[in-house]
């Protein structure tokens, strides 16, 4: 009998060595003249066991992990390969409370499949959104969008179905989907996985999206740091295609659709939708003026639908089972999953997908299991970058929109980035800044300007200069960035950066402390 | 020089031929500048005017846009490269700490070349591995859980 065995293809597994367990299961197999197939699947994100490998059993699939290259003997001798045990060993996945006890719509699939088999895909209810959306008009689609109360998974939290409809009442003789794939936010990479591990669920959203709005052309833009996530989605994309899943007359009907990776080349700033537009379109990513906004007058002067990669890939669910369905889960106005990021000093980290609601205590310390250096949590970076810190004993907030939007944090893309207590939080202020003024594009002075001053600033108020003369400056000169911006790389700097003044006013004056005993 | 570009000459050109595989699209700067420097190894400066001229655009626009986006170099690489993350999942792991002792172990700073021209050094923001910081991009190659041994090993295997 042939044992069949999953190791992921996933970056944070080959970043760990999968390939070479790959390599050494292989050659194992063989000297011991054991039948093997080896399956790259997606991973399961669970990051801290990877490399996660699974072997198929009568009961459903055993797991093991993490394992490394070294542990493949020790696993053949213990009989793996047959579902026995062995000291990685985990049971059977699906019993595993870490997944059990997740919400997974858009991250059903992941672990599962093989992610360029078409008929993987569709074995487990791949295209079934698609194939309903063929039948439907686009005003239709769009209806199903807007009954499920989808919003934007980039950050911003736009309702999806509004931007649709206004793209789809657009008269234009060409309009556009963009896919938002420049995850740039530091803590995130839910985007990742779905291009590296799900990559026809965001070929079908978007052609969803194209069906439902009228245009017939779209692009991905993925950031160059995602080598593997590329090659993935250009793999996909020819498959699909081949499978008539994209391209003229999709499955025989007079529907088209055509897709377009595009690269980055390292500039945090195209996670904006207007400077990502520029860029597609050749130039340097520098963000425009809003009115027009981009689904009217978006990509080549065209109205475009911008939508981010989690946005686009809950499409396929939503018109596979109805907006109600996707409905169903959340609170508030906070509709649907969200699958949430656990990253930095986590000792189980990874992606949790869950409806809205969840606190960041029971996804920190229910799923996370605390940090890794085991010290206490100090400080919590929730949305990115420009998401604010949270204090290390005020998690019991509840991640939705607008609960954290009244804390003046925002849950953003999901990722949820863990210090211990041995974080300098003057450093973390003072390091938004400098990353606001490598990243800047420069159009705007508040940004351009306001990100290097505050940088020195902090400095200065670090030294022990003129500290709460300086602090009041570096108040106001955030109230100005947060006014002045042209969009949310100056606007949102200051959330970082006063959430750490604010919360942990003791790491800015420590030198005057030192100074003064 | 006459200014005529001669047949020849055209098929020397790997700029040239790149911008005709990529349809002279002005879109498909980046693209373009991206599959340059893939086989080159940087983009030369003397190429820009060529690619302006091919897409039709000004110099000045694409100087523009080969000099707005970190990855692209005007100057010659080193073989290898070692990007670096310097976000703040691999902050709250020890990244800083990383940073320095890469920095001692290679005898450079972030942007810089080691002396015998075979790793350059650069910072990135963000690798998505952020569950398993700190991470590095080696050539194209993800490496995560970095640490001190593991990366004098990985360094001292690029030949």
């Amino acid at each position: 009998m042939t044992a069949k065995i999953y190791i992921p293809r996933d970056s944070s597994a080959k970043a760990v060595g999968a390939d070479e367990v790959a390599t050494a299961i292989a050659a194992e197999a063989a000297k011991r003249k054991i039948s093997v197939q080896i399956i790259r699947n997606s991973s399961r994100g669970m990051a801290w066991l990877e490399t996660f490998v699974e072997v198929e059993t009568p009961k459903g699939r055993v797991g093991y992990g993490p394992v490394e290259a070294s542990d493949v003997a020790s696993l053949f001798d213990a009989g793996f390969h047959i579902g026995k045990s062995h000291t990685l060993g985990h049971g059977l996945v699906e019993a595993l409370s870490y997944l059990k006890n997740q919400e997974r719509l858009t991250f059903a699939r992941a672990g599962i499949t093989d992610p360029v088999s078409i008929s993987d895909y569709q074995a487990h209810g791949g295209f079934a959104g698609l194939a309903n959306a063929l039948k439907l008009s686009g005003a239709a689609i769009v209806a199903e969008v807007s009954e499920s109360g989808l919003r934007g998974r980039g950050g911003a939290g736009f309702p999806t179905g509004i931007k649709w409809k206004t793209v789809h009442d657009a008269k234009a003789d060409q309009k556009y989907i963009c896919c938002n794939a420049d995850e740039g936010d530091s803590g995130t990479f839910a985007d990742r996985m779905v291009m590296e591990g799900d990559p026809f669920m965001l070929i079908e959203g978007m052609t969803i999206a194209g069906i439902a709005v009228g245009a017939t052309k779209g692009y991905v833009y993925i950031r160059s740091e995602y080598p593997d996530a590329i090659a993935t989605m250009k793999e996909a994309i020819a498959v699909a295609s081949k499978g008539n899943w994209l391209g003229d007359n999709i499955q025989g009907t007079d529907k088209s659709f055509h897709l377009e990776v595009r690269r980055g080349a390292g500039a945090y700033i195209c996670g904006e939708e207007t400077a990502m537009l520029e860029s597609i379109e050749g130039k340097r990513g520098m963000v425009r003026a809003k009115p027009p906004i981009p689904a009217l007058q978006g990509l080549f002067g065209k109205p475009t639908v911008i939508n981010n990669v989690l946005s686009l890939a809950a499409v396929p669910y939503i018109l596979a089972h109805g907006g109600t369905a996707y409905k169903n889960f959340g609170m508030g106005r906070s509709r649907g999953t969200l699958p949430f990021q656990l990253a930095g000093n986590i000792k189980q980290g990874g992606l949790v997908e869950k409806a809205f609601g969840i606190s960041l205590s029971a996804l920190i310390n229910e799923f996370g299991g605390g940090t890794y250096s085991g010290r206490p949590v100090r400080a919590v970076q929730v949305g990115g970058p420009l998401g604010s810190y949270v204090r290390g004993d005020k998690l019991d907030m509840a991640m939705d929109y607008e609960s954290f939007a009244a804390a003046n944090a925002m849950v953003g893309h999901g990722g949820v980035v863990v210090f211990d207590d041995t974080v300098d939080m003057a450093q973390q202020a003072r390091f938004a800044m400098e990353f606001c003024a490598i990243e800047s594009c420069g159009k705007c002075t508040p940004c351009r300007i306001g990100s290097t001053r505050g940088a020195e600033t902090i400095d200065k108020i670090v030294a022990g200069e003129n500290v709460s003369a300086n602090l009041t400056l570096l108040e106001d000169l955030c109230q100005t960035m947060t006014d002045g911006s042209l969009c949310a790389m100056g606007g949102l700097t200051p959330m970082p950066v006063m959430s750490a003044v604010k919360q942990f006013p003791e790491d800015f004056t420590r030198h005057t402390r030192i100074a003064a005993e | 020089m006459t200014g005529k570009t001669t047949l020849l000459e055209f098929a020397k050109s790997p700029a040239e031929a790149i911008c005709a595989a990529h349809g002279n699209k002005p879109d498909a700067l980046l693209e373009i500048l991206h599959d340059l420097q893939h086989e080159v190894g940087h983009v030369p400066e003397n190429t820009l005017p060529i690619i302006a001229k091919a897409l039709n655009l000004s110099r000045a626009e694409v100087y523009g846009v080969a000099t707005f986006y970190h990855d692209f170099h005007l100057k010659p690489q080193a073989k290898h490269s070692i990007k670096l993350c310097r976000a703040e999942a691999c902050q709250s792991m020890g990244g800083r700490e990383l940073q320095a002792m890469v920095e001692k172990f290679l005898n450079t700073k972030m942007g810089g070349t080691t002396a015998d021209n075979r790793i350059t050094l650069e910072a990135t923001y963000c690798l998505g591995l952020c569950a398993s910081a700190p991470a590095m991009l080696v050539d194209d190659k993800p490496v995560a859980r970095v640490n001190a041994k593991k990366f004098e090993k990985l360094a001292g295997e690029l030949a």
